[in-house]
């Protein structure tokens, strides 16, 4: 057989049920892939090769007993280091959590083990997802397989990399202002945030509950599909969690692959167009996608969002506020990092101490911003006002989908750019989540694409629906995929 | 530190006008956690009723445990409050080291039920409490400090915190400020943590203990001159008795006079009551408080009462404490002022489970408001706690009422109840304490007190009926009591010949 670790989630699932290959052999490849080249890449934190085989025998035992697997039984996947794993390491990227051991599973990582799903191990990502590079990993930064100069995105640029680097056929990610979108355009993968509230949160370490969405990250828009399909769905133990199946996306997935999109009407969002920092490549790559769109039946026609400007201030008052209220658990005293307990420092030097020195940078200013937000006499100013922007912008997107199926624009306003080229500017790294940031505001399903290359970099093509209706913004995708192809790195 | 001579209260109550307000906190009897589906039971070995969600682990989340939000409503209905047809849990952050996330999920502008009111009664009147608000919180966990002598911080090597209680679920009820209460404001404190504890009771919606801290209350006191501004107010924390509510008002009043007096200011702060010496301290000054940053807790969804259940809740609430009252009075045929000492002494659930158990109303208020008041008086504790059962006390009644016990019998089989020696009957057969009724054995007696009293008995023959006492006196003391008087008394004047 052929390199197992090139084929989709969809070959693999399809050989190992027809018992033309094992689950160990495909969790063999992968584990030796990571082998190869992890250490160029870095996008895995810790790889638990034990429990990955010991799944993988499970998942051969089930068949030969003649037990009905599910559509992804076998296949290997990769969990973004900031959902808890039971005895497995989960880190969220930062200091302050290494070599915590989680005496759970996710509810997530609960349903990727029912459905026989291959868990490889936990990938890098920017310290408590807060960052568009992954380089705000307390680890080290992860490196983009198309040019390893290159950022990967973030915060989930260690799920994107594993999928672009082959080290992993599907993989998790989390999704708050862009976090699974962004490193999957950058990466040339797929990468699904669901409507918020359609996958659970329980044992998602928590950057802003408001916002956060776990999703899947695949090299196709079916993987994804199928990944989506397994994860989701609603958990009793999240109240934020919708009490509705999710919507047939792995059928709309499907529908989308043949190609037709007569009758679809695709919104372009006009203030998406005068944003700065589009790069002409990431314009032109866009431009040939949507006539491509057009030519499979779609209409396009351009509608107004006039709250978009404001998102991202909304989403870098609100975020921050929530972080820092959820990052106040992050003590010393329970769990994690505990520095300077020397026995004759107070409580209070302990945990100033710990928490100087395990939280980076970029995870004190936000806290910083948000207990400032937060505060009495400024609430009303911030965080209130942020809220109503919120609101403002969720009407624009109401609006929109009364004359549109779906938005669409660039995922991301520029390719993947050089490492350490944007650290020095916290606001030119949060120019990379532009185009994203809108939909967690609303609240409704984003994925995006690979829609073509410029200068040799993937681009990506944002496909926004209507909350709920994450299975039409599935039957775009992969109409898109169905008429550009997947995109294939150069080899590592 | 300063010496304030603390003026005479009648003096205070002359010259200032007190205001008063109450924050009472209270553990709900659910069987699961607030948010979580841990046991709620007191004790337990420390940290083995816990969770993710109990202990705050990274990546777990809060779910609202609807039984919890049912008591709320069902407190805020008996509370004559309205129920907030949508609302919201906040957070509320701060730092407090047995807190496990470092926020309280706590409700904040958006309180479940708001504005009501409830009626105490205070020397024969009416007190209309106003109700601010009742809503829903988690409570924290305990630490313990280690290897000091007083078990507080100060001294202490080690601290240990148990996260059993982290999570239970906590009912604040706040009220309005109570202002024109004068004098009376420390019994009207007392008197409305009195109701409210009754009412909680009557739902059965917590056990109610304050020494076991499942009802605190906080006090806010001021004072100010009559017809001026109202004055700054102090909060004294985790009162945790009914006498010690009405003592830290009184004590705060007294305080604060002695402060204005001396043309100081009162600070607004927070202060500790101290049960020894019946005083206050300073806590924490509430000019240097914790900015909570209040936010909408965004891990939960919103709070949405459905108008039928309320009114499904509303149709099912138990008759209150006052009007059952009411009820028990005119059953048990008893005036205003009987059923006032009856309610002073704390007995009316107890008279009413003894005459369930089966005595009269007038015997089971007889042994409640008599012997044992008496003891649970001398011992300083509540009447329930006195040792003996309504059980007891009706066994105890039906055995005089046999004719087996008489009544100082009765008082020494009490005794014995009392001090946990076992049943009435157990007792009355144990200590030998029934009464004699062999007539032999008692003619033996009465012929013994005649022959040694013969002028007595000559008296009685002449028809000085009167003059028969003395004789059974002496019988009564030569079998210790245990003889029936009644009996007794027969026995003499038939032995003599004369009629009865």
């Amino acid at each position: 057989m052929a390199d197992l670790t090139r084929l989709t989630a969809t070959e693999i699932a399809a050989h190992v049920a027809a018992g033309e290959v094992s689950a160990v052999e495909v969790t063999r490849a992968h584990l030796d892939r990571i082998a190869a080249v992890d250490e160029r890449v870095h996008a895995f934190l810790h790889v638990d090769a034990d429990g990955a085989l010991d799944a993988a025998r499970t998942v051969d035992a089930r068949r030969a007993a003649g037990e009905e697997l599910g559509p992804l039984a076998g296949v290997p996947v990769a969990v973004k280091d900031v959902l808890t794993t039971r005895g497995v390491p989960t880190t969220a990227g930062s200091r302050i959590l290494e070599g915590w051991r989680p005496p759970y599973d996710s509810t997530i990582v609960e349903r990727l083990r029912a459905a026989g799903t291959v868990m490889l191990g936990k990938t890098n990502m920017d310290e408590f997802a807060m960052g568009s590079s992954t380089e705000y990993s307390a680890y080290g930064p992860t490196f983009n397989p198309w040019d390893l100069s290159r950022i990967p995105g973030g915060s989930g640029g260690g799920s994107a990399a594993a999928l672009a680097a082959y080290e992993a056929p599907l993989a998790i990610g989390t999704d708050t202002g862009g976090s699974i979108r962004q490193p999957g355009a950058v990466t040339g993968t797929v990468g699904a945030k669901p409507t918020y509230g359609g996958t659970s949160r329980y044992g998602l370490v928590a950057f802003s509950s408001s916002l956060d969405t776990p999703g899947p990250c695949a090299r196709t828009v079916l993987d994804a599909a199928l990944l989506h399909a397994v994860m989701g769905g609603h958990d009793p133990r999240d109240s934020t969690s919708i009490p509705q199946p999710v919507p047939d996306v792995v059928a709309a997935a499907r529908a989308g692959a043949t190609g037709d999109l007569t009758g679809m009407r695709l919104g372009l969002v006009r203030e998406f167009a005068t944003e700065a920092g589009g790069e002409p490549g990431v314009t032109a790559a866009f431009r040939d996608a949507v006539d491509a769109l057009t030519k499979l039946g779609a209409e396009v026609v351009e509608v107004s969002c006039p709250h978009f400007e404001y998102a991202l201030p909304a989403y870098y008052l609100i975020a921050p506020s929530e972080c820092s209220s959820n990052l106040a658990r992050f003590d010393g005293v329970r769990f994690g990092l505990r520095a300077g307990d020397d026995g004759v420092r107070s409580l209070e030097e302990v945990m100033s101490l710990t928490r100087d020195v395990g939280f980076g940078a970029e995870v004190k200013r936000r806290i910083m911003v948000g207990t400032y937000a937060l505060s009495s006499g400024y609430y009303d100013a911030y965080y209130g006002q942020a809220q109503k922007v919120r609101t403002l912008i969720s009407r624009d997107f109401t609006a929109a989908f009364e004359q549109v199926d779906v938005l669409i624009s660039p995922t991301t306003p520029f390719v993947a750019f050089p490492l350490g080229s944007r650290t020095a500017d916290p606001y030119q790294m949060y120019l990379a989540d532009l185009f994203t940031i809108p939909t967690n505001l609303y609240g409704g399903p984003a994925i995006s694409v690979p829609c073509g290359l410029s200068e040799g970099l993937p681009v990506g093509l944002q496909v926004m629906a209507p909350t709920m209706a994450d299975d039409r913004m599935y039957r775009v995708a992969a109409a898109l995929e169905s008429a550009v192809g997947t995109l294939t790195p150069p080899a590592l | 530190m300063t010496t304030i001579v603390l003026p005479p209260y009648d003096d205070v109550v002359a010259r200032y006008e007190p205001v008063i307000g109450l924050e009472t906190h209270v553990e709900l009897g659910t069987n699961t956690k607030m948010f979580c589906g841990c046991p709620t039971d007191f004790g337990g070995e420390p940290n083995t009723r816990v969770c993710p969600v109990c202990l705050g682990l990274p990546g777990s989340l809060p779910v609202a445990n609807r039984a919890a939000i049912e008591a709320t409503i069902r407190i805020g209905l008996a509370l004559n409050c309205s129920i907030a047809s949508w609302c919201r849990f906040a957070r509320k952050n701060y730092f407090y080291p047995d807190m496990p996330k470092n926020f309280q999920i706590s409700q904040y502008d958006e309180p479940l039920c708001v504005d009501g009111w409830l009626d105490v009664e205070v020397d024969g009147e009416m007190v209309r409490i106003g109700i601010e608000r009742v809503h829903l919180e988690e409570d924290t966990g305990k630490t313990l400090h280690i290897g000091g002598a007083t078990g507080r911080i100060h001294g202490a090597t080690e601290s240990l915190v148990d996260y059993n209680r982290a999570g239970i679920p906590l009912v604040e009820i706040v009220t309005k400020p109570i202002p024109g209460t004068g004098a009376q404001a420390p019994e009207v404190a007392r008197a409305y943590v009195t109701e409210l504890r009754d009412v909680l009771r009557s739902l059965g919606v917590s056990d109610v203990r304050m020494e076991e801290g499942s009802l605190r209350c906080d006090v806010n006191t001021s004072l100010n001159l009559p017809g001026g501004p109202w004055g700054t107010r102090t909060e004294t924390k985790n009162v945790n008795s009914l006498r010690s509510v009405e003592r830290a008002v009184r004590s705060e009043m007294l305080r604060q006079a002695a402060v204005l007096d001396g043309g100081g200011t009162i600070v607004q702060e927070t202060r500790h009551f101290h049960e020894d010496t019946g005083d206050t301290t300073s806590g924490r000054s509430k000019e240097t408080a914790t900015d909570y940053r209040y936010f909408p807790e965004p891990d939960l969804v919103p709070l949405a009462p459905d108008a039928a259940w309320v009114e499904e809740l509303r149709a099912a609430l138990p008759e209150l404490p006052r009007v059952h009252r009411k009820r028990l009075q005119e059953q048990w045929g008893l005036s205003d002022l009987d059923m006032q000492s009856v309610l002073n002494a704390g007995a009316v659930e107890l008279i009413e489970q003894t005459v369930a158990a089966g005595a009269t109303p007038a015997a089971a208020r007889k042994w409640w408001l008599g012997e044992l008041s008496r003891r649970a008086n001398e011992q300083g504790i509540e009447l329930a706690a006195v040792g003996a059962t309504p059980e007891h006390v009706a066994e105890l009644q039906r055995l005089v009422d046999e004719g087996k016990l008489n009544d100082k019998l009765a008082r020494g089989v009490l005794e014995g109840v009392v001090a946990g020696e076992g049943t009435p009957s157990e007792i009355m057969t144990a200590r030998g304490l029934e009464v004699v009724s062999d007539t032999g054995a008692l003619t033996a007696a009465v012929d013994e007190a005649i022959a040694a009293n013969p002028a007595i008995a000559d008296k009685i023959r002449d028809g000085k009926v009167a003059a028969a006492g003395a004789l059974v006196g002496a019988v009564m003391k030569a079998t210790r009591g245990q003889a029936d008087a009644k009996t007794v008394r027969e026995l003499v004047l038939s032995r003599l010949g004369v009629e009865g």
